[in-house]
């Protein structure tokens, strides 16, 4: 099983009308479709963790020196659509089936029932070692740390 | 809960599974009952001792819980369940132990490895779901799921609950087994660091394989993955380092490794080889232990690896073994015989980190620091886990930054 984060952000896919100019049936579709995505991903034991943040408005951005105040910067930004707006994690057997997850949450319906194909990114978590015993053996047999493994090997 | 106590509730937990199903025929009720029993028995026994007939009063109390649960569904209740609730809860039944059964009926094919492995750790290896959960790193929630299905789905394969049969035995055994190695492999993968939960899972899959062992003595596969575990678990202790860093084998202090583990695992692959056809995990085992025997890293006797890597790659023909392969030529023949033989997988691996790894390491052997570098940079950049990431930026700075330049 492989871990993917599936990132969406604020880039609207194919349509440009905010969600506040939606008709109310049209919010509910858009809604009760991630719900039953969401329930599926529950069901088919995949689903590890889905998040939806607050908006750019919202958003600061920190940085620091480690020694002097942090510079602190408030939102809301002008360049927001690249920001992630939520995300998924999914622990799945293959990087196929999380493309098809991916797929799924881009085809969520917007305004008049049309897929918004909106970008999903999909990530792949980094693993905390070799996947398994084979390869972990491989990379500590082969691996060399701060010494060179040059010279006669013989 | 004492040790002891959880070892033997471990040990009669798929006996008393295999009790019920016999009996009810219904899998996927009974293992939830027998879980159910097993926690009653966390509870009580430590405070009251363990009764006389300890696997007895499993089976009585699972069955009660089995017969709550249908008394519970009453309206699907039919007349084989009414018949059930007339007869007292039977004590126990004279010695059959079928845990190789409810073993086999967990690592089904029809079951994806995960959820295989899940079901067994829980099934037969009498783990709770928050456990198994823990030592997956998934919530409980996901994992509950995950066993569930699997249950449901050897539930509608109408599989009967026996042993296959001898024309299914063959691959029906290397599902076994593969499954077993795949836990060890959680735990072997990941016991870096502090995370004893998945470390754990190599116990697990020591102790489900020494079972197995036991039922099939005179199997040398059985024996082969058991003597692997071991020879590879006894390098555990030098296998991380203070701050939870990976040690690279030709690194280890080998003092630290577990002689009694190597000479148990070296024992009992003598006893399999020989003893009938040689196969993946003899093979695997025997490299280990050719590693495990040299006293110094400069010491290993790398002909004899590469022999064994040559009859492994033609056996499996997996191309993550010819990497290894290519490795062991480098040591014997030189690292052109290695580049020379990464040739061969290059289109089967491509985009894998640990191919530009080991031409990274093969190429540095031949005295070209520029290219082995920029390799090395591949391979980081397409590194999956933490640990080889950390370690392939390591090589990068070192061949380009020398120290004292």
């Amino acid at each position: 099983m492989t871990r993917y984060l599936l990132a969406v952000d604020f880039q609207p896919g194919v349509v440009d009308t905010p969600m506040s100019e939606w008709k109310r049936e049209e919010i509910t579709a858009h809604l009760d479709y991630y719900e039953t995505l969401h329930d599926e991903l529950v069901a088919s034991g995949e689903l590890v963790d889905s998040t939806v943040l607050t908006g750019p408005d919202l958003a600061k951005i920190v940085s620091s020196d480690g020694r002097t105040a942090p510079v602190v910067t408030d939102g809301p930004f002008q360049e927001f659509k690249e920001w992630i707006a939520g995300f998924q994690i999914v622990d799945v057997e293959s990087e196929e089936r999380a493309i098809e997850i991916a797929a799924r949450v881009s085809a969520v319906p917007g305004p008049g029932g049309v897929p918004l194909q909106q970008p999903i990114q999909v990530r792949q978590v980094m693993e905390q070692a070799p996947s398994d015993a084979e390869e972990m053996d491989g990379f500590l047999a082969q691996a060399t740390g701060a010494r060179s493994s040059g010279g006669d090997p013989r | 809960m004492p040790t002891d106590v959880e070892d033997l509730l471990r040990e009669l937990a798929p006996q008393v599974l295999g009790v019920l199903t016999r009996r009810y025929g219904d899998f996927d009720a009974a293992e939830d009952a027998v879980q159910e029993a097993l926690l009653a028995a966390a509870v009580h026994w430590p405070a009251e001792g363990v009764p006389d007939r300890p696997r007895g009063w499993l089976i009585q109390t699972a069955t009660r819980r089995l017969i709550d649960q249908r008394r519970s569904e009453r309206s699907r209740m039919a007349r084989e369940d009414r018949a059930l609730l007339t007869q007292p809860p039977p004590a126990d039944v004279p010695d059959r132990d079928d845990t190789l059964v409810v073993l086999f009926l967990c690592c089904h094919p029809a079951l994806t490895p995960a959820s295989a492995i899940a079901l067994t750790l829980r099934a037969v290896g009498g783990l709770s779901t928050p456990e198994i959960a823990r030592a997956f790193l998934v919530p409980e929630p996901t994992m509950a799921q995950r066993i569930s299905r699997a249950k449901q789905r050897i539930k509608s394969s109408g599989v009967p609950f026996r042993l296959p049969t001898a024309d299914e035995w063959t691959d029906r055994l290397r599902t076994v087994l593969h499954v077993l190695y795949l836990v060890f492999n959680e735990g072997y993968a990941t016991t870096a660091g502090r995370d004893v939960h998945r470390a754990d899972l190599c116990d697990e899959a020591v102790r489900l394989t020494r079972m197995v062992h036991r039922m099939l003595p005179d199997d040398p596969e059985v024996a082969g993955l058991l003597a692997l575990m071991l020879l590879l678990d006894a390098r555990r202790p030098a296998r991380t380092g203070p701050s939870g860093e990976l040690v690279p084998l030709p690194e280890q202090d080998r003092t630290r490794w577990d002689r009694a583990l190597v000479a148990e695992g070296a024992a009992m692959l003598a006893a399999a080889i020989g003893r009938g056809a040689v196969g993946e995990y003899q093979l695997q085992a025997s490299i280990a232990a050719v590693h495990d025997r040299a006293a110094r890293a400069e010491d290993t006797d790398w002909p004899q690896i590469l022999a064994l890597y040559e009859l492994l790659d033609r056996m499996t023909g997996n191309p993550v073994v010819t990497l290894n392969r290519a490795v062991a030529a480098a040591m014997v023949h030189g690292p052109e015989a290695g580049l020379t033989l990464l040739a061969h997988v290059e289109e089967r691996l491509s985009g894998q980190h640990r191919l530009d790894a080991v031409r990274a390491h093969l190429l540095e052997m031949a005295g070209d620091t520029t290219a082995a570098a920029e390799h090395y940079a591949a391979a980081a950049a397409l590194a999956t886990n933490l640990p080889e990431r950390h370690h392939l930026s390591r090589q990068v700075a070192r061949l380009r930054n020398p120290p004292g330049e």
